[in-house]
Parts: C-alpha cells; sequence; structure tokens
C-alpha cells in the first residue's frame, strides 16, 4: 500500500483526512465521555442529515447544510437545557429521528433524480477531496485551538462547573462553546465515517486511552494517537479487502476498545484477588 | 472594600417556592462576621435550596439576601464553596492537588492561563491545611470519601474566602473523618465566617458559635443547644432523634452480628 500511497492523490488525501479526524476525536471524545454527552453527539451527527438534504435542494454545498443542522440542533438541546424545559433526552431523541426524516424529505422535493447519499451515511473516505480536506484542517484546527487556549478553564468547568461558575468562569459560554465545537467535529467526521459511524470514532479512542492514561492532557494525545492508528489500519484493511472503510475503521476501533476493556476487567479481578490472599496470609502469620 | 462590621448575611422575609410549593417561607436571619454558624434541619427542609439562594444560583421568590451588603451572586466578596460530594465524577481524570488548584482560576477566561508560582504555593497549603497533603499526586478515584470531601474544603480555602459555605460536609464519610472535618472547620472559624449546612445532630456538639434550624421556615436561631419543642417542630418525632443524636447510648449493648438493632 505504500507504493500506492506515494503514488495516488486520494490515498493520500484519506491518510491526511484520517489523521486529522484522529485529532479531533481524541480532544472532544475525551471530553464527552466525561461530560456524558455521548448520545448528544449522536443525535447532533443526525440531525446534521437534514442538512445535507437540504443543502442538495438549494442547490449549495451539502457539508455547509450539514454545518448549519448541526450547530443549530446542539445548540437548540443546549438552549432548551438551559432553561430546563423538555429533558434533554427527549430532545436528542427526537432531533435525531427528525433530522434523518428531513434529509429524506428535501431529497425527496428535489426534481430529476435523487442524488446518492449513502456516502453521508456511511462515509467514504477515499473520496475526500482537496476541498473537504481544507475544510477538516480549519475545523480541527479551531476545535483544537479552542480546547488548547482554554485548557484551564475546560478543566475546571468538566470537573465541577457549578463551582467555575461561582468563582466567575463564564460556564454558559463554555457550554456553548462545547457544544458548537462537538458540532464542528461531528461535520469533520462525516466526509471519513459517515453520520451512521461517527459516534464510534469519537468514542472508541477516548474511551480505550481512559484505561491507561491518568491526566485529561495525556488522555487527549493517546485518544488522538490511538484514532490515528485505528484509522490508518482500517484503511490498509480497506485497501486489500475491498470492504467500505467506514465499517474497517469503526470494526477495528470496536473490537480493540472491547477487548481493552475486557482485559482491563480481567486484570482488575487478577489485582484484587491477589490482594484479599495476601491480606489472609498475613492474617494467618500474625497468628 | 467591604469593612468587617457588616453582617456576612443578611436576609429579609426570604421565600423561595417551587411553583405552588415553598421550600423556604419567610426567613429572616442575619449572620456576622467571624460566625460559626451550622444550619441543621430535617431532608427537604430547605437547607439546599438555602445555600443556592446564597451563592446567587437561585433567585429568592420573595426578600432579599446580601452577603457582605451585596445582592447575593453579585458579591465581591471570595465566598469559598463546599459541596456535596456524591453528585462529582470521582474518576474525573485530574490528581487532588489539580483539582485544588482551579480553585485559584479567578474570573473569566485567560487565553493560554497558566497558574501562578504563588497559586500552586496556596493550593499545596491548602491540602496542607486539611491534612492531605501526602495525598497530592493521588488521582481522585484514589481517595476515600473522607479524603475527597476533605479536598473540596482545600479547594474552596485555595479561593481565599472571606466566607465558608459548606454543604452536608460529613454525609459521605467514615467517622474518623468526620471527627477530623468537625475540627478543622473549628479551626477555620477563627479566621473567616463558616456556614456549615448538615442533618448531622452531632455537629452541634462541634464548637459550634450558634445554631438555626430549618424545616421549610426557620424553627429557631441562637445558642447551640437543642430542646424537645425545636426537635419537634423540626423532626415531628422526638423519638427519632434519640436513635440518632445519641447513637452511644444505643451502641451500649450492642454485637457485631446485630448492626440492624441500631435503628
Amino acid at each position: 500500500m505504500l507504493t500506492a500511497l506515494l503514488k495516488y492523490q486520494f490515498l493520500q488525501n484519506a491518510v491526511l483526512a484520517g489523521l486529522l479526524a484522529s485529532v479531533l476525536c481524541g480532544v472532544i471524545g475525551v471530553i464527552i465521555i466525561e461530560k456524558k454527552l455521548v448520545m448528544m453527539s449522536g443525535g447532533i451527527a443526525h440531525a446534521s442529515y437534514g442538512g445535507v438534504g437540504l443543502g442538495y435542494l438549494l442547490g449549495i454545498e451539502p457539508i455547509f447544510g450539514a454545518i448549519g443542522f448541526a450547530l443549530l440542533s446542539a445548540l437548540g438541546v443546549g438552549f432548551v437545557k438551559r432553561r430546563g424545559g423538555a429533558s434533554a433526552d427527549v430532545l436528542i431523541g427526537l432531533f435525531w429521528s427528525l433530522g434523518m426524516a428531513l434529509g429524506i424529505f428535501f431529497v425527496a422535493l428535489m426534481p430529476g433524480y435523487p442524488p446518492d447519499m449513502s456516502s453521508y451515511l456511511f462515509g467514504n473516505i477515499l473520496a475526500v477531496t482537496r476541498a473537504d480536506l481544507y475544510l477538516t484542517a480549519v475545523l480541527t484546527g479551531a476545535v483544537v485551538l479552542v480546547v488548547a487556549v482554554f485548557f484551564d478553564s475546560w478543566k475546571a468547568y468538566l470537573f465541577d462547573d457549578e463551582f467555575a461558575r461561582l468563582i466567575g468562569q463564564p460556564t454558559a459560554l463554555l457550554e456553548y462553546l462545547l457544544l458548537a465545537t462537538i458540532a464542528m467535529s461531528v461535520v469533520a467526521l462525516i466526509r471519513v465515517v459517515g453520520i451512521i459511524l461517527a459516534l464510534a470514532m469519537l468514542t472508541a479512542p477516548a474511551a480505550t486511552a481512559s484505561l491507561f492514561t491518568k491526566g485529561l492532557g495525556s488522555r487527549m494525545a493517546a485518544s488522538a494517537a490511538l484514532g490515528a492508528v485505528f484509522c490508518f489500519a482500517g484503511l490498509t484493511i480497506s485497501y486489500y479487502t475491498g470492504i467500505s472503510s467506514g465499517a474497517t475503521i469503526v470494526t477495528l476501533s470496536g473490537a480493540v476498545c472491547l477487548s481493552s476493556y475486557g482485559v482491563r476487567a480481567l486484570a482488575d479481578a487478577h489485582t484484587r484477588k491477589h490482594a484479599a490472599m495476601e491480606h489472609s496470609r498475613e492474617e494467618v502469620s500474625e497468628k | 472594600m467591604t469593612n468587617s462590621n457588616q453582617p456576612a448575611l443578611q436576609m429579609q422575609n426570604l421565600s423561595v417556592y417551587y411553583g405552588n410549593t415553598p421550600a423556604l417561607h419567610n426567613v429572616n436571619l442575619t449572620v456576622d462576621h467571624g460566625e460559626y454558624l451550622g444550619i441543621i434541619g430535617p431532608n427537604g427542609g430547605g437547607k439546599t435550596t438555602l445555600i443556592r439562594v446564597i451563592l446567587g444560583l437561585l433567585a429568592p421568590t420573595t426578600g432579599s439576601v446580601l452577603v457582605y451588603g451585596k445582592p447575593a451572586g453579585h458579591t465581591d466578596v471570595k465566598i469559598g464553596y463546599v459541596p456535596q460530594i456524591a453528585p462529582l465524577d470521582r474518576r474525573f481524570p485530574i490528581t487532588a492537588f489539580e483539582a485544588v488548584l482551579t480553585g485559584r482560576l479567578g474570573r473569566g477566561l485567560v487565553p493560554f492561563h497558566r497558574y501562578s508560582k504563588s497559586d500552586r504555593l496556596a493550593a499545596s497549603e491548602a491540602l496542607e491545611r486539611v491534612g492531605i497533603a501526602q495525598l497530592a499526586e493521588r488521582r481522585l478515584s484514589a481517595l476515600s470519601g473522607g479524603e475527597f470531601q476533605r479536598l473540596l474544603i482545600a479547594r474552596a480555602l485555595a479561593v481565599e474566602p472571606k466566607l465558608l459555605l459548606l454543604d452536608e460536609p460529613t454525609a459521605n464519610v467514615d467517622a474518623g473523618s468526620r471527627e477530623k472535618i468537625y475540627t478543622l472547620l473549628a479551626e477555620l472559624s477563627k479566621t473567616m465566617t463558616v456556614i456549615l449546612v448538615t442533618h448531622d445532630l452531632l455537629a452541634i456538639s462541634s464548637q459550634l458559635r450558634s445554631l438555626a434550624c430549618l424545616s421549610g421556615r426557620l424553627v429557631y436561631h441562637g445558642e447551640p443547644q437543642l430542646n424537645t419543642d425545636t426537635v419537634r417542630a423540626l423532626y415531628g418525632c422526638p423519638v427519632d432523634l434519640i436513635a440518632h443524636g445519641v447513637p452511644h447510648r444505643v451502641l451500649g449493648d450492642h454485637h457485631e452480628e446485630g448492626d440492624n438493632l441500631v435503628c
């Protein structure tokens, strides 16, 4: 694959897009797991499908429609949640389905042949264009910058938002900023793994990293590195087997994540048993 | 600057309603600077509501709340808040030291903020003051309930507060830690105003300088002593108090197998 990588631009684009997406997922994935916003992110991803449909209908670039819908749904859920209105859970479920329905609805209103929208659902990293790459780079840069520049504030807010608010941190702003960055990340992931598979990219590397890292920053870095490995390995498998790249990347990520959990559970059980045995041995020798 | 003769807290005719239900009704309470006040009351007695109002997280339905002369939430005096530990995520990936350091963050978003040397020093001192300096590099997940509670007190101290506000600081800790926390609070109350909200009646014997009893309304405010009338007004049932408040008498003929005898 290496020679092909040097030869073909589409493969280079694919690898670069994968790397950028991994950095994005590393940073945002850790945050959404800590803040328990995984389902919210899923809702935003699916809501953006409505934007893709609207983009086709209006004849604009569908990904811009996706950005609009993702942002609106993220900020909308955030607003209602802050106002203590309907439960966020219900809203997320609603946005989730409504977004998909609107996507189908808008495309049906289009005159002529309906476009193939499956690349938005399942992603097609091999079809990433230069323009897509620039967009992903800008989104990744913006998100990483927002997190890095205010890192101490994020840390305080993520640990205990009420305390952060009481010492004068603008937690409402941080919350909306967080929702907006999640929306941006989801859009960036659509080209790589697609709407339906985006959730695994956001969670699997971060969850795996959480098993062996201790600090917030190191967890983000490890998660980004893992994501990059998953992307590159998944892409390689896809290249040799001809299976869709989104599916190989996500299956690989999921398998590694789940087996790490398993190994960790076994190791923990062993540690406990060992400690208990050690303890009773000491008791015996004391007698 | 605020002058020290000003009361730390002044509540006038404070009422808070959730819909048609009163959580607090017509509470008048003045707390002087340097006071060590314990507020006790049953669950649902409005203790948490009172704290949220003082912090400015909840607006009074009627009446006024002044913290060092300014409306709650708009005071320029630093308040050290110690929340209940239960809702916090103990698996969050930071060390005890880093958690205390967040108390030094200050107001607003500062691009590329870095904690200064004096911030780090203050955080170390705060950890030392609550007696867990040796745990500074521990993960939160490796702390016991009592240690975590003292960590939150250290974080509040790192703010350098004039008023320390604690919400049930002994709710999830073992008996030994509870003792340590009460000793610590008595010590701290020499240099700052301390308001302790709790349903732990043992707090009364912990060097409080005054006591307020809250059960929807203010039942009692004065010397840290309870009489039967106050207890009846608070809990409606004095027998309940004997079992919980004077456990040693019950524990006298207590055997290891008979744990359930205590209640």
